[in-house]
């Protein structure tokens, strides 16, 4: 457990360390959307009944913001410890894939949790938020961090270079937050959009997450939570699996 | 006794390529040992697979008698390595790394030895300093002091001079033969052979993935029963009877190479009868660079 233990507290510390660019950062980053699309649109868009849309705003951005940092944390950190070869250090203990695998995950949804609480907090005061289903709230924060930590995993062990990493990040993860619901109900797009909308994975953590506040949302929140769970139980045996067999870590 | 490295039949291919051949070798506990070869030999990818780093095509390989893939947790507790290249986690401070390092083994409260191991390898003034501020020779020492923290009783050095100044040199093998007269094995690959010269006890030749000779450094050096005479003369004119023996000619001298220490009788008899007068004369052992050189040629 001492190793375990250490390796997340190395992968905590390595994000803490940096936190103007790591939290503060991303937390800005998510007013300055707040402040630009709930200004913008105000009194023109009303999406859940009684609902103002600066308030539906926030919980989206929240979780936008937990989704992008922990896959940012533990994406970044694997493939910088490749690049420049301090991977070494944690490829020389005796840790087992389990271990390995849990440091990085923890670390990622550790950081991904700072930021989502650093958005709320920072829009206390500005905008007022209802929180129906706190436990939704945290069941899905966990979750969807998890998922995308082990995203994560998965792109830091693939990346050998910045660029493999930033087309994972700019042509993947970035699309699939920005169309997840986060700004708009999916009601309100066209039949197609709005199946094509369903087959994005991270819609139903965003779906999910705001259900937790308005105890409204465009999917139930059983099924959103079955699809968040069964995609990081799967993407959690695949990275465990990549690590066992030292995908692009051991020769 | 359980050997501290066992490696059989160990073979390592990437596609075509045969980094590693057939290698088989064993080193007992307490030895300080040489892996010597020219670049692409296959010593690293040997270190490698010895750490799980890389794994085998075939063979297997163990450490304390821990298999390196199924027991890879004793086998990597078992094992130290300082690799070759200058690798650093820029993040953290020298203790902060350091102690990463000992906690990543599983060991709490590990201070002590930590202190000690600052302090042999002369990092104490910088233990708070970033590792990204370090001079490349004071981060080829935090390395060292990585691979120690957990106390490993087999410790392997991948080229751990090279780029490194006289006196950091010097402070490393005496504290790496401290360790080695503690009972630590010592594994070193070096391009510097006057240093396994000096510091291995047995030495193992590797060339295009195979080991082309394994013996103890004493045997390898007799191995070789001739000599080096080196010649000032006075004319600068040697007769026509020694010129079979001319390994170098150089700016003022001979180099000769004979096949044994009594031909050197021959050298001067030849010479007096030329009316050749010796202004210098120095016999020579070849050293292990020679030897080296013959082994690589020969194989």
């Amino acid at each position: 457990m001492t190793g375990f233990r250490t390796l997340f507290y190395k992968e905590w510390l390595r994000f803490w360390k940096v936190s103007v660019q790591t939290i503060l950062a991303p937390v800005l980053t998510a007013l300055l959307f707040l402040l630009v699309f709930a200004y913008s649109l105000r009194g023109h868009v009303e999406i859940f009944p009684g609902v103002d849309y600066a308030a539906f705003l926030v919980p989206g951005l929240a979780m936008m913001s937990v989704l992008q940092n922990a896959f940012a944390n533990s994406s970044s950190s694997l493939m910088q410890s490749k690049m420049t070869g301090n991977i070494v250090f944690v490829l020389l203990p005796p840790f087992s894939h389990h271990e390995f695998f849990l440091a990085y995950l923890l670390a990622a949804i550790g950081r991904g949790l700072v930021v989502g609480v650093g958005v709320l907090a920072a829009t206390i005061g500005f905008v007022e938020v209802r929180l129906e289903h706190p436990l939704w709230v945290i069941a899905f924060a966990l979750a969807g961090s998890g998922v995308m930590g082990a995203l994560g995993i998965i792109a830091g062990l693939y990346s050998s270079k910045v660029d493999e990493l930033a087309a994972f990040q700019n042509f993947i993860i970035l699309p699939l937050t920005f169309l997840s619901g986060v700004f708009y109900s999916i009601h309100s797009l066209p039949p197609f959009w709005r199946r094509l909308s369903l087959a994005n994975p991270i819609l139903y953590m965003v779906d999910g997450f705001r259900y937790g506040f308005f105890g409204q949302a465009d999917v139930s929140p059983w099924l959103s939570l079955a699809i968040v769970g069964a995609s990081f139980f799967a993407l959690s045996l695949f990275t465990l699996w990549l690590i066992k067999i030292g995908y692009k870590l051991r020769h | 006794m359980v050997p501290a490295i066992q490696v059989e039949e160990v073979s390592k291919h990437y596609g075509a390529l045969r980094a590693l051949d057939e290698v088989s070798l064993e080193i007992a506990p307490g030895e300080f040992f040489g892996l010597l070869g020219p670049n692409g030999a296959g010593k690293t990818t040997l270190i490698s697979i010895l750490a799980g780093l890389a794994i085998a095509t075939r063979g297997s390989a163990r450490v304390m008698g821990f298999d390196v893939v199924s027991q890879y947790r004793d086998a990597r507790r078992s094992l130290g390595v300082v690799p070759q290249e200058l690798v650093f986690d820029p993040f953290f401070t020298v203790r902060e790394a350091l102690t990463f390092q000992s906690g990543y083994f599983g060991l709490r409260d590990n201070r002590e030895w930590i202190e000690e191991v600052i302090h042999h390898l002369d990092l104490a003034e910088k233990a708070e300093t970033n590792m990204r501020a370090l001079s490349g020779g004071m981060k080829r020492r935090v390395l060292v002091a990585q691979a120690l923290v957990h106390k490993p009783p087999v410790i392997v050095l991948d080229e751990p001079t090279a780029g490194v100044d006289v006196e950091l040199r010097q402070a490393l093998w005496r504290f790496i033969r401290r360790l080695n007269r503690d009972g630590h094995t010592i594994v070193l690959t070096t391009h510097y052979l006057e240093e396994a010269e000096a510091l291995c006890g047995r030495i193992a030749m590797l060339k295009q993935g195979r080991i082309v000779a394994l013996d103890t450094t004493l045997n390898l050096l007799r191995r070789h029963s001739g000599c080096y005479v080196e010649l000032r003369l006075s004319p600068d004119q040697l007769p026509a009877a020694l010129a079979p023996f001319v390994a170098q000619r150089h700016e003022g001298g001979y180099r000769l190479a004979l096949r044994d220490y009594g031909e050197v009788e021959r050298v001067i008899a030849e010479l007096r009868a030329a009316h050749v007068e010796i202004q210098e004369m120095e016999v020579m052992r070849p050293d292990l660079e020679e030897i080296f050189v013959q082994i690589m040629k020969k194989a």
